[in-house]
Order: structure tokens, then sequence, then C-alpha cells
């Protein structure tokens, strides 16, 4: 039996008129890179925002389960999903908080663990002992981070000022300083030129072994979804076409189609292109 | 300086002469319309009741040429000392003498006004000025943490400011409670009224928070003018005690501290021991806000600031987060407001008009959002400024608004711009203000 973390549940999501998600169904397993595809405007951010609050859906369950508990995530509000239920995301756009440093980035991702050893501040604003190793620890995991991703040298920079790839991988070192169980990423690759999407490849396999993170993946590149993901789900238009290993998702010619529009022969092509 | 400022790498710095004259003209239109009824024609009620009316086309010409040189002007300095590029006008040399300066800065400030009672000992007008400044640099720094570190507008940051005020003024009145109790309870309740109003405008952002805190500032008002049982209404609160020394009154009686230390009584004592009051409790709001900043609800509220739903991505309670931010400024507007009182004696609802919140929001703006150092600064010149121009009489006005515009045309992030990281793995490097954001909300 496989170990599902995540599992959506008829999930439908309407704006006005518009239904952008339908009636979606789909899980993701426990220390595996599931990935979420689509063509452009399939539904797909729109799911994230669901899973992590920033959208009630009009219909549908959410389950996240870890640490033998349970939780709907439909019925969590928003901060709380990443609080409690450690559900971290990155954004489509980053997100960072640009005129602050890289370090500080990482140092606000801790904010509730370092809230808890201030005693909600009035502790540590007396600078007491326990604080004091609480706050060390905190930047000793920031540098790690910032090790890992290669920006320890530009720790004290603002994270505005950093090059547009640099700051993609700031925001999911950001998001794994949350220390969540699920780890939901918005179009990492998307902005990035093939070389740093190779070394997001490294990286997110580097989560999935070291941490044993459990990753959901939108991506539109196809080299980062194939190479890394253990689990791909197909979207357009709001509905689930096909669902299965990379192998299988390639070669499935509902997916092609949708994919790359109606015209199947450059898609084909398209796809042995990027193989 | 030109040159240094024309080798950064810029698009165009050459003076586009035909925009300028085109928007000095545009201007020069709108004030000719604007003006013609206002100064062109000039209407009385004659000696029978009649209307006379005259024109005065001279001054409305001289007007509108002024506004036409004027806009000119503007845009000249605007070119050549705006904002274009935050890099140095300045050579590197000139920089390095001036970082220099700006780290003794500090240490001189606070030793200056440590100073200020012995060496204008003799000098009350300039003490009572101390004392003013002190009070906006309080009221100033607890602004600060709302508007500057929160990013969140407040317009009637003076309902805190009369919360204090009252609270202390009320309780030492009716129960005739010292200086040293009333103080942290003003500071409580001013605080207890900064989160009552965070609770209505938490989903507010822009435009729409300014506006409601706006409102709360001119209905706190108006509930102390209308409460004419609890506030005595526009007569306001009379006979406060003034402040003692650990319960030794700076009185001229025989239990006075003069007569205790064998020394002659001199009304200055009192005005001395307010001066290093209000500096001491403004020196420990410093060192509170210098210390929550770089603490995490310090870092949540810059966080706020720069980007809200990346913080409720993090797992970040933005609503406790606003209300902490606005209980705290409000609490030191509290205690500003009780040392504002022990200088008076007296308060009346007069003392807490909307002006007041405009001139400390303009003392945190002008100071640049977020520095502490920066708003100090500005509440000096802000307040010995307009002292200083006391004989412009109603053009004083006029010259704070031409400086204040002359100077955010200049540095549009006030005075200290920058900011500084709250943490630091090898360098201690300020962030350029461009960067930094201004807060949604
Ligand atoms: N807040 C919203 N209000 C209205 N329509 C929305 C909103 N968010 C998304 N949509 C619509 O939902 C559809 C799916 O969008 P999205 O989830 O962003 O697609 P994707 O991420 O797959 O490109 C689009 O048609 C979009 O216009
Ligand atoms: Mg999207």
């Amino acid at each position: 039996m496989t170990d599902i973390i995540l599992s959506v549940e008829n999930l439908t999501m309407r704006f006005g008129g518009i239904v952008a998600v339908n009636d979606l169904s789909f899980t993701a397993e426990r220390g595996k890179i599931s990935a979420l595809i689509g063509p452009n405007g399939a539904g797909k951010t729109t799911v994230f925002n669901c899973i992590t609050g920033f959208y009630k859906p009009t219909s549908g369950t959410i389950r996240l389960r870890h640490t033998e508990q349970e939780w709907q995530l439909e019925r969590l509000n928003d901060f709380r999903i990443a609080k409690v239920a450690k559900v971290a995301r990155t954004f489509q756009n980053i997100r960072l908080f640009p005129g602050m440093t890289a370090l500080e980035n990482l140092m606000v991702a801790q904010h509730n663990a370092l809230m808890r050893a201030s005693g909600y501040t009035f502790l540590g604003l007396f600078g007491v002992p326990s604080y004091r190793a609480a706050e060390k620890a905190a930047i000793d995991l920031a540098r790690d981070w910032l090790d890992r991703i290669g920006l320890l040298a530009r720790a004290d920079d603002a994270a505005g000022n950093l090059p547009y790839g640099d700051q993609r991988r700031l925001e999911i070192a950001r998001a794994m300083c949350t220390l969540p169980a699920l780890l939901c990423l918005d179009e990492p690759a998307a902005g990035l030129n093939a070389r740093e999407s190779g070394e997001l490849n490294e990286l997110l396999l580097r989560i999935r072994a070291d941490y044993g993170t459990s990753i959901l993946l939108i991506e539109h590149d196809m080299s980062v979804v194939m190479e890394v993901s253990d689990h791909i789900t197909v979207l357009d238009y709001g509905v689930k076409i096909a669902e299965g290993t990379p192998r299988q998702i390639r070669d499935d010619p509902k997916v092609i189609a949708a994919y790359l529009g109606a015209d199947e022969d450059e898609a084909i092509a398209v796809m042995e292109g990027e193989t | 300086m030109v040159a240094a400022a024309s080798t950064s790498s810029k698009p165009t710095r050459g003076v586009d002469a035909a925009f300028i004259v085109k928007k000095a003209v545009i201007s020069a239109l709108v004030a000719l319309v604007l003006f013609s009824l206002m100064i062109g024609v000039r209407t009385e009620a004659g000696s029978d009741g009649q209307l006379t009316y005259w024109t005065r086309f001279g001054d409305l010409a001289a007007m509108v040429a002024t506004v036409f040189v004027g806009s000119i002007v503007i845009e000249l300095l605007r070119h050549w000392w705006g904002p274009v590029e935050t890099v140095r006008v300045v050579p590197p040399s000139a920089t390095k003498a001036l970082s220099f300066a700006g780290r003794a800065l500090v240490p001189v400030l606070l030793i200056f006004t440590f100073l200020v009672p012995v060496i204008f000992y003799n000098e009350r007008y300039i003490l009572d000025l101390g004392i003013l400044v002190l009070t906006y640099v309080m009221l100033g720094w607890g602004l600060n943490i709302v508007v500057g570190l929160a990013g969140l507008l407040d317009l009637g940051y003076v309902a805190f400011y009369a919360v204090g005020a009252y609270s202390y003024a009320l309780l030492a009145t009716t129960f005739g409670w010292s200086f040293w109790m009333c103080l942290p309870l003003a500071g409580i309740l001013a605080a207890f009224f900064g989160i009552l109003l965070g609770f209505p405008v938490l989903r507010l952002r822009g435009d729409y928070l300014a506006i409601v805190t706006l409102a709360f500032g001119e209905i706190i008002r108006l509930v102390l003018l209308n409460w004419q049982s609890l506030t005595g209404g526009p007569n306001g609160v009379s006979g406060i005690p003034r402040p003692t020394m650990f319960g030794i009154p700076l009185t001229p009686g025989d239990d006075g501290l003069a007569a205790l230390l064998g020394i002659e009584f001199s009304p200055t004592h009192r005005i001395v021991f307010l001066f290093y009051l209000i500096f001491g409790l403004a020196l420990i709001t410093n060192w509170a806000t210098i210390r929550l900043r770089r603490l995490p609800i310090g870092r949540a509220w810059e966080a706020l600031r720069e980007d809200e739903v990346a913080c409720r991505a993090l797992g970040i309670n933005t609503t406790t987060t606003k209300l902490t931010a606005f209980a705290i400024g409000a609490m030191f507007g509290g205690f500003a407001g009780a040392c504002f009182v022990t200088r008076q004696g007296f308060i009346s609802p007069e003392s807490f008009t909307f002006h007041e919140s405009a001139l400390v929001l303009a003392i945190v703006v002008l100071g640049g959002m977020g520095s502490q150092l920066g708003v100090a600064l500005a509440a000096l010149a802000l307040i010995g400024g307009f002292e200083l121009f006391r004989g412009l009489e109603q053009f004083r006005m006029l010259v704070f608004g031409m400086a204040m515009v002359l100077l955010m045309i200049w540095r549009p992030r006030g005075l200290i711009g920058h900011r500084a990281p709250t943490v630091f793995l090898e360098r201690n490097q300020a962030i350029s203000s461009d960067l930094v954001k201004e807060g949604a909300g």
C-alpha cells in the first residue's frame, strides 16, 4: 500500500462563471516528488492556492496526513496551514522580502519557532540565554541553507538585489526553513536558463534525499518535470486528463494534444526534443 | 560633484528644456484659473450693503509669474539634485568623511542632549523647547513602529497621545496616584486603545486604512470634547499634580528636594527634572524599539511591510503581528501623552487635533521610515524649526511646506532612507532605500 501525504478529493473552485478547477482528485506520496502539469490557465496555481489556504474551495476536501495526524486543509485558516499543518509554498511570481537580506528572509521563515523561544517577545527583550541559543541555532540553519543554494557569500545582500535565479532558490530555501512536511513549488524553473534549471533539479532531489520532504511541483519546464518527478498529474481546463509516471505521461497522446494544442505532430516533435 | 554623478550609469541627465517649459506653462495656467477669482477679483460689502468689487490683475500676474518661474526652478533643482539615482552625487572621499560623521552623530547628539540643561540652565525657553522636541521624538518613535516598521499608515496617532494624556490626568486628579503609578497605566490604556483600533482595520490597506485611522483620531477627540462629566469637555482637566522625584516633591516647601539638598529653591529644578525624565523615557523607548526590531516580532513587522502574502505563507499570524504593532506604537504614544500632561499641568481636547497626527507623521516620513536616528533628527528640525521661524507668523507654514517639498524631492525616502539589517553573518551593510517597501497597508 502506498503512503499518501496529501489527497485532494473532488476539488472544485469557481470564480463567478469560470470553473478554474473542476472535480479534481489526485494524491501525493510521502517522500516523493509529485508534479502537476498543464497548459497555461489550466488551474494549477488555483489548486495550490486552495491547498495553501489562499482560496476557499467551492467544494471538495483536501486531506493532509503526517506525524500520525490528519488535517482537512480547506477548514484551516491560511497561516495555520503553514504553521500547524506544515505546508510551505513558493509563488509563481517570486515573493521574497526584497528590502531584507537573504539571511533575514530565512530568519523570518523561522518566526514561529523563534517566537516560542523568545517567550512571545517578553524573554527575548531581555536577552535570556535560552533565546540567544535559539537565535544562534536559527542562524545556523539559515547559514546551512544559504550554503546549500550557493548563496553563503551573499547572505548579507538585500534579497531584491540578487539575480533572478538566486531569488528562486532563496525562496525555496525560505520555504524549507519552516521545516515543512509538504513543500509546494509553483513553477520554480520559470525564467531559469538551462544551467540554472539543472541546479534546481539537483536541489529538489537533494531536498528529497536529505530531508525526506514530500514535494508537490507545478511545472511548465518539461525537462524538470520529466527528470525529477515520481508521479505526474496532468490538468487541462481544470480537469484531470491523465496521470502516471513520467514515461506514461510522455507517451500519452491526450497529454501531448492538450499540452501543445491540436497540432499533434508538432507536439511529438517538441516532446522528443526535450528528452 | 556633477562629474561624479555623470560617470554613473544613468540614461539621460541632460536638461529637457521643452518638457520643463511645458510643465511650467501648465502650472501657470492652473494657477491663473485658480487665482483669477481668489486674487484677481476682490469683493467687499460696501457701506450701505451693496457689493463692491475691484480687480487686482497686477497681483494676479505676479502670482502666475511666480508659479511659472517657481515651477522651472523646482524642475531644474530636481534635475541637479534629484533622486534620479540613489548613488552618490558626492565624491568617495567626502562619502567617507560623511559616514564617519554619521557614526559620530549618535554619541554627539546623546551627549549634547544630556548637557542641554547644564548649558542652557538659565534659559527657560530652550529647556521648554527641549522638552517639547523630546516629546515629539517619543511620539515619532512610537508611530515609527506602526508606519515605518509594520508599514501600516496611521493618520490617527494623536488618539493614543490623547488617551495617554487623559488617562494620566484623570487617574492623577481623581485618585491622587503618583506619576510613577499613572505613567505605566497611561501606556497600558493607550495600548488597549491601539488594539481596539487595530481590530476593525485589520483587513484594510492603504488609503482605506488611512481614512479609518483618521476617523478614529477624530472620534477620540470628539468623545473627549463631549463627555463632559468625565473629561470636563472643552474646559479640559486642570490642577494635574506635578511629578515627584520618587516621592520627593520639587516644591519650595520644607520637604521639597531643594530643602533636602540644602540648596536654594528654583522653579528651574522642576523643568530640568522633567527634561531628564522625558529624555530617560525616550531612551527607554529607543532601546525597546531597537531590541524589538531584532526579535522575531520586529522582523515579522518588517516582513509584513515587505509582503503580507508571503508572511501568511510562512505561517506568520498577520493579525497578531499587526495588533502588536498598533499596541506597542500606541503605548509609546501614551507615554508621550503622560509626559506632555506633567509638563503642562493642564489639558484640553484642543491639544489633540488632526494637526498633531499630521505633524508626527511628517516627522516619521521626513526622518526616513523605520530609522530611529532619522526620526529624532526630523523631530528636532521640524519642532525646532517651527520655533525658529515663529517671527514669520502666518508665513511659517508656507516656509515649512516649501522646505518639506524640496526635501522630499531631494530625498524622497527621508533624511535617513536606507535600512540597517537586523542580523548579519559577515558584513553589516545598509540596504538601499529603493529596495525597501513602504507597505501597502
Ligand atoms: N482570483 C481569481 N479570480 C478570477 N479568476 C481566477 C482567479 N484566479 C485564477 N482565475 C482563473 O482561473 C483559471 C486558472 O488559472 P491558474 O490557476 O492561474 O492557471 P495556471 O496556474 O494553470 O496557469 C484562469 O482562467 C484564471 O483566469
Ligand atoms: Mg500558474
